[in-house]
């Protein structure tokens, strides 16, 4: 990395539970307060908190707990997550609108129509995702400003 | 002109500097500094929460006095519905406009009326014009401003129309035009529950100007009014209103406009806050419009209000049932795009930390490293709502660490123990038995 550069990214992390629908969002929620207090504009606040809700929730229905890293820097904002879990066996199949795994009970509670991994990426201006069975999936988004 | 003019502000004898207000406030607006509660204009939306909770009654709303309607020819009090909701069913819609204009007005033209238009003006904007959904109502002038200041994001959404009191007013004056009196002679008062109308009025958002020349307070003019009321001989037929503009003054008042299922009512300011949160983050999907409501129960629950918001909800549902009716067609005469705003209604930067980015980045980073080293209590003692409020006004210069009174305390201990370990240290000269 170059030294020279004064201006090191803003970094965070947060903890994210698997089942925890009472926290859900929290993340999200602090990430858009602060981006607006940064001065980001709206146009990129509501991409980043669409992306990050999503990739929250997918933590908290899917997985069995991860982790949410977001880099906030003056020309883009790196949102990385990380979750232990059961991985994703066919992506491409995952990321078709409507596409969804989820569970009778998430269903009824209003989630798992299959929106969410097509929602981030059509926020993000660059989107990576990584999946192992059995371990877990990495999904990382850059939203430039 | 000021730059920002508020209806709501502080009666600094009666301010106790308690933290009542500050905890209340959804913009963190107000901080405690010595020993007075201060109001930021600059991010203040008028909402009026910091009216109710202020247990010294110090915070007002500035409106205007009864008097001032003498400064015109032809007076026009143009009530909100919400003014029938605090007389019970017996005192008729007729009974109490006929009792307005006992007081000294020359007509009356309810807001009711305005708020039909606008109905009817909603439905033929949004068959030409598509604006992203949910679509914000604009009936709250407190809600505009609340997704002014904290949901940049969201201001396209908001319906950019004039609101039932500015239609009135721009309707009564057109009528009167018609009819031949001299337009500088009128004067339009609106007959207020509502502090964040009167800064509506006098700097709107929307357009240039407003209408309305004067707004009184529902509180100032019921005693007269209730008066005037018990006097009245005959009771002429005035109100034109039914049901479908009377009950904007409630909470879901405006529900007619979309599907049931695709539409939400929210009031109090702190639920409109949530969803718009959820709005944002899109939580909340299939939702097309969102009518948010400042005050609890519409604006029935409105700080210039003298009755129960629950009774006064009540009265007001059986009098929309009582007239109901569906919405009147546009008389040829009107021209819907007249209460298009002409003015974009632009997010403010004010909660922003630096105008530089890579400053407020390190602002934000110096912010969180003082944020962790508070107590975490919220108590507000130091003035600031929240620990976290305190250290971003550390950071920006406008408090101390020491403003924390357990900082404080730290310091004092810190302080002790040096005094004590000094107490102990003996210059080289004293020997040690005179140590003891």
């Amino acid at each position: 990395m170059d030294t020279n550069n004064v201006n090191e990214p803003m970094k965070m992390q947060f903890d994210i539970a698997h089942d925890d629908f009472i926290r859900a969002g929290e993340a999200s929620s602090k990430i858009k307060k602060m981006l607006l207090q940064l001065g980001f504009s709206g146009r990129v606040i509501r991409k980043v908190a669409i992306a990050t809700y999503e990739v929250e929730m997918n933590i908290v229905i899917h997985s069995w707990g991860g982790t949410l890293d977001v880099e906030i820097d003056p020309g883009s904002i790196t949102i990385i997550a990380r979750d232990r879990g059961p991985g994703i066996p066919n992506i491409d199949e995952a990321m078709q609108e409507g596409f969804s795994t989820a569970p009778e009970k998430i269903r009824e509670m209003g989630f798992g129509a299959g929106m969410g991994l097509p929602n981030m990426k059509s926020c993000a201006d660059e989107f990576f995702i990584d999946s192992v069975v059995n371990k877990g999936t990495t999904i990382k988004m850059i939203i430039n400003s | 002109m000021k730059p920002y003019f508020h209806s709501v502000t502080l009666d600094k004898e009666k301010c106790l500097g308690c933290t009542n207000c500050i905890k209340r406030c959804p913009t963190e607006a107000i901080r405690v500094r010595d020993g007075k509660a201060r109001i930021m204009d600059e991010r203040c939306i008028d909402c009026g929460e910091c009216i109710r909770i202020c247990p010294q009654h110090a915070k007002l709303a500035i409106t205007d006095s009864f008097e001032r309607i003498k400064e015109y020819r032809y007076p026009v009090a143009i009530p909100a519905p919400t003014l029938y909701g605090q007389f019970p069913s017996h005192v008729s819609i007729d009974k109490i406009m006929n009792g307005l204009l006992q007081l000294g007005f020359a007509r009356v033209w309810e807001v009711a009326r305005g708020a039909e238009i606008i109905s009817q003006v909603t439905r033929l904007f949004l068959e030409k014009n598509d604006i992203p959904k949910p679509i914000l109502s604009s009936a709250c002038p407190a809600v505009v401003r609340l997704i002014r200041v904290r949901y940049p994001e969201l201001v396209d959404n908001i319906l950019p129309l004039d609101s039932p009191m500015e239609a009135a007013a721009y309707l009564v004056k057109k009528e009167m035009k018609k009819e031949g009196y001299p337009i500088s002679d009128v004067g339009v008062f609106f007959i207020s529950p509502c502090a964040a109308k009167v800064t509506s009025v006098k700097t709107p958002l929307g357009k240039e100007d407003s209408n309305v020349d004067g707004v009184i307070s529902i509180a100032d003019i019921y005693g007269p009014l209730l008066s005037a009321i018990k006097k009245l001989e005959e009771v002429p037929t005035l109100q034109k209103a039914s049901g479908s503009g009377i009950s904007w003054a409630v909470s879901g008042g405006e529900a007619h406009l979309v599907d049931k299922e695709h539409y939400l009512a929210v009031d109090g300011i702190a639920n409109v806050a949530r969803v718009l949160e959820d709005i944002v983050m899109g939580k909340l999907k299939n939702i097309e419009f969102i009518e948010g409501l400042a005050c609890v129960g519409g604006c029935v629950g409105g700080p210039l209000t003298v009755e129960n918001p629950f009774m006064a909800k009540a009265r007001i549902d059986a009098r929309a049932q009582k007239y109901p009716g569906s919405l009147p067609e546009l008389s040829p005469d009107i021209e819907w795009e007249d209460f298009i705003w002409t003015k974009r209604v632009k997010p403010t930067s004010i909660l922003k930390l630096d105008e530089d980015m890579n400053l407020a980045i390190q602002k934000m980073e110096s912010i969180d490293i003082i944020h962790k080293s508070l107590p975490g209590l919220d108590c507000g003692a130091c003035g600031a709502p929240r620990c976290r409020v305190l250290a971003e006004d550390i950071v920006q210069g406008q408090a101390d660490q020491i403003d924390c009174i357990f900082k404080l305390r730290e310091k004092i201990t810190e302080l002790a123990e040096d005094m004590v370990e000094l107490s102990s240290k003996l210059p080289p000269s004293f020997s040690e038995r005179e140590k003891k």
